[in-house]
């Protein structure tokens, strides 16, 4: 491969507390050679292939905590390549994929399937998460140590929480030794039961039964609790409401070490834009109050919510276009992760820096890998986006398989521009 | 020159009844106005008019009904329509189709209003997209039954004379209730001051957002009420999983004589049925025809419904 030089960038890494004009400079075997304000259109030799950013900003690729691919079981929903696709518009160049397939990702054997997939399909990288109990049945855990060995980065049963508190007790305890990521969805199930919605006005006028923020909080509490005596790596995959916020809080303030993800959904959203039974806004967790949504994006600045996922549902149109109680949970979000997350730079609700941050370098120090920085030595993963471009989401227009995105003619300021992966251009926008 | 007009299909807004939330206070009015002169017809000896002759409707029943089906039937047939009534027992929704494909379905036969009840909240509103005939809810889930709140104003009207600056306590398991809800919502736009009285389990999350004050208390929640709702409540609830046992139930909320005396004097009962007798009121009670309305309600829901059908059927 030909070196690289992009000039001209406003680059922001966090992970180096960069903000500054500069370029980057691409080896031949895609990693970062050099980086920052010294790099200039005078000093770069011939032989670079140059490219010029037009003083847009430079990014690390993002790294996405909770995608769901599709593969194996439920290729028509999404699959390797167009996930990748997605991913790339997007400015995603890793995402940890979830283990809710058919059949669930709980074994070894599953684990070397994913990973080939991933390594012949996907053009991004690929992250495999397996299940933390068999079958996802919360009952019996998975074999941590031999996951781990073939190559998952983490432990969730997603969409499913562990209920049995003296189950949860042993994954943690051992989890605890073995030093792997537990990735807990927190959700009491005898109090979300048959829930549709957040609990409150909006349940009660549309008649659906509604989830209380209780049902999360009571899990937050509990594996916190429990964390005190296991001390092992552990992170809440996503938590919805200020309730929970305020156990998180008292929780770090102790000096306890845990990590949290916030969906991009519930910091962009809220319960009343369900409007009349709208299903592309049934999520898991749900939407909650404006209160809510406020206090999350609080949650990030003070730093007490480490990451935004995309929580990447994809459903096709026959799980969605059913009767509220009867669709299915979940939306799209990769391809949308950074421009609906530029909305709280542009209505100024967080700092450009701290947005950057918690879609980069945060994740990856959660799953301890080397991506979200474009330190020296690294692979080159970059992101290029336009941040005052407007444009109108349109669900026919992105490239995931399924169409089921929230924010379907949401009109947003930023765009990816060019998504660089090793050093390569995987995306350009035409 | 004139421009020759394109040859475009305009597809003509079609109402829908889908509940007292989406309805103004004019079409409430109209549709109690028109009701009123279906009582007179209802109560001679030919009922039939043939206003809706060669119109065809469907009643499409999700959950088993005995009164708003037959009530529905009925006021079809008296209107002159071809009713259909398809019970979803022996319909191919058993067989995994989807209620959208039924929509489809059934849109192809050309009907001309569906009149629907469905067990999830919202089923209408996503019927009322697929196809294009009027569609009237006859109770989806817990949000509504605005023919059941319709006939319950006519019902009020014609006892009370009016409905507004009137007092009305809706009482029991309003949590699961879309009879209640409706009734908030219409009751309200009438112009009544609404008071829910329900023991803390079955009272929904922020219902005075709904405009009522809550009680769980009969005495305070009566006082002073000119016209008292019933409300089923479910057996099943009553076993420990909302409520500890039918007698603790009836103790503090069953309506007996002597709670409604906290009520105004000449206080009127109603109850949308079926009834538990002796679990949510009194059987002598609900049979004193000085004080319930409850048959008047059965009767006025033919005249509300033929209202319902003749202002939303397919012109």
């Amino acid at each position: 491969m030909k070196k690289k030089a992009i000039i001209n960038a406003r680059i922001i890494d966090p992970s180096q507390n960069m903000d500054e004009i500069g370029g980057v400079i691409i080896d031949s075997k895609g990693k970062i050679e050099e980086i920052g304000k010294k790099i200039n259109k005078n000093e770069i030799s011939s032989s670079y292939e140059v490219i010029d950013a037009k003083k847009n900003i430079l990014i690390p690729g993002i790294v996405d905590m909770k995608v769901f691919v599709g593969e194996p079981g439920y290729e028509y929903k999404e699959n390797f390549r167009t996930l990748s696709q997605a991913a790339l518009a997007g400015g995603v160049t890793s995402v940890v994929s979830m283990p809710n397939t058919k059949p669930v990702i709980d074994n070894v054997s599953m684990v070397d399937f994913i990973i080939r997939r991933g390594r012949d399909k996907a053009k991004i990288n690929i992250y495999p998460c397996a299940s933390l109990t068999r079958e996802m049945k919360g009952e019996m855990m998975t074999e941590f140590g031999l996951l781990t060995a073939k190559g998952i980065v983490a432990f969730s049963d997603v969409k499913r929480t562990i209920q049995n508190t003296e189950i949860m007790t042993r994954i943690m305890n051992y989890a605890s030794d073995l030093g792997v990521l537990i990735m807990q969805h927190a959700e009491d199930y005898e109090l979300s039961k048959n829930g549709n919605i957040n609990d409150g006005e909006i349940a009660t006028r549309l008649g659906l039964e509604g989830i209380s923020d209780v049902a999360e909080k009571i899990i937050v509490e509990r594996d916190l609790t429990l964390l005190e005596k296991y001390p092992c790596r552990y992170h809440i995959n996503q938590i919805s409401s200020s309730k929970s916020l305020e156990v998180v809080k008292k929780n770090k303030g102790n000096g306890k070490s845990f990590s949290v993800g916030v969906s991009i959904n519930n910091i962009s959203l809220n319960e009343n834009d369900i409007g009349e039974f709208k299903t592309f806004l049934k999520l898991s967790p749900p939407l909650r109050s404006e209160h809510d949504r406020v206090s999350l994006i609080n949650g990030i600045k003070e730093n007490l919510i480490d990451v935004i996922v995309s929580d990447h549902v994809p459903e096709d149109e026959e799980s969605k276009r059913l009767p509220f109680a009867q669709a299915a949970q979940g939306a799209i979000g990769v391809e949308t992760l950074l421009p609906l997350s530029l909305e709280l730079y542009h209505n100024k609700s967080l700092p450009l820096n701290k947005i950057i941050e918690v879609l980069t370098i945060n994740p990856a120090k959660i799953l301890k890998i080397d991506k979200g920085s474009l330190k020296k030595g690294l692979s080159a993963d970059i992101c290029i986006f336009d941040l005052e471009k407007p444009w109108v989401v349109k669900a026919d227009k992105l490239k995931s398989k399924s169409k089921n995105t929230a924010i379907e003619n949401r009109k947003l300021q930023g765009k990816i521009l060019m998504t660089f992966l090793n050093g390569e251009l995987l995306y350009s926008q035409s | 020159m004139a421009v020759p007009k394109k040859n475009v299909a305009i597809k003509n807004e079609i109402n829908h009844l889908l509940g007292i939330q989406n309805l103004s206070i004019l079409e409430a009015k109209e549709i109690l106005n028109q009701a009123k002169k279906f009582i007179t017809l209802n109560r001679s000896s030919s009922k039939k008019i043939d206003i809706l002759r060669g119109k065809t409707q469907i009643n499409l029943f999700f959950e088993p009904s005995t009164r708003t089906q037959s009530s529905f039937d009925l006021a079809g047939k008296r209107l002159g329509a071809d009713v259909m009534s398809i019970n979803v027992g022996n319909s191919a929704l058993k067989k995994g189709e989807t209620l959208i494909d039924t929509a489809m379905t059934l849109n192809a036969m050309h009907p001309d209003i569906i009149v629907i009840r469905h067990q999830d909240s919202g089923a209408p509103n996503l019927l009322s997209q697929k196809v294009n005939c009027a569609v009237i809810n006859a109770g989806d889930g817990r949000r509504e039954h605005p023919t059941q709140a319709l006939l319950d104003a006519l019902t009020i009207i014609n006892r009370k004379g009016k409905i507004e600056g009137l007092k009305i306590a809706i009482c029991g398991d309003i949590l699961h209730s879309r009879v209640a809800r409706s009734n908030i919502y219409l009751m309200n736009m009438l112009g009544a001051e609404v008071n829910v009285i329900a023991p803390k389990t079955l009272m929904p999350e922020n219902i005075e957002k709904l405009g009522v004050k809550s009680f769980t208390d009969m005495k305070k929640g009566l006082d002073t009420c000119d016209i008292v709702m019933m409300l089923r409540i479910q057996n099943e609830r009553m076993h420990g999983s909302f409520l500890p046992s039918k007698r603790e139930y009836y103790e503090y909320f069953g309506l007996t004589t002597e709670k409604l005396k906290y009520a105004s004097k000449d206080a009127l009962i109603m109850h949308p049925g079926p009834m538990n007798r002796g679990v949510e009121i009194d059987t002598r009670l609900a049979d004193d025809i000085n004080v319930s309305l409850v048959k008047e309600q059965v009767e006025l829901g033919v005249a509300v419904r033929m209202a319902c059908l003749k202002i939303y059927c397919k012109k």
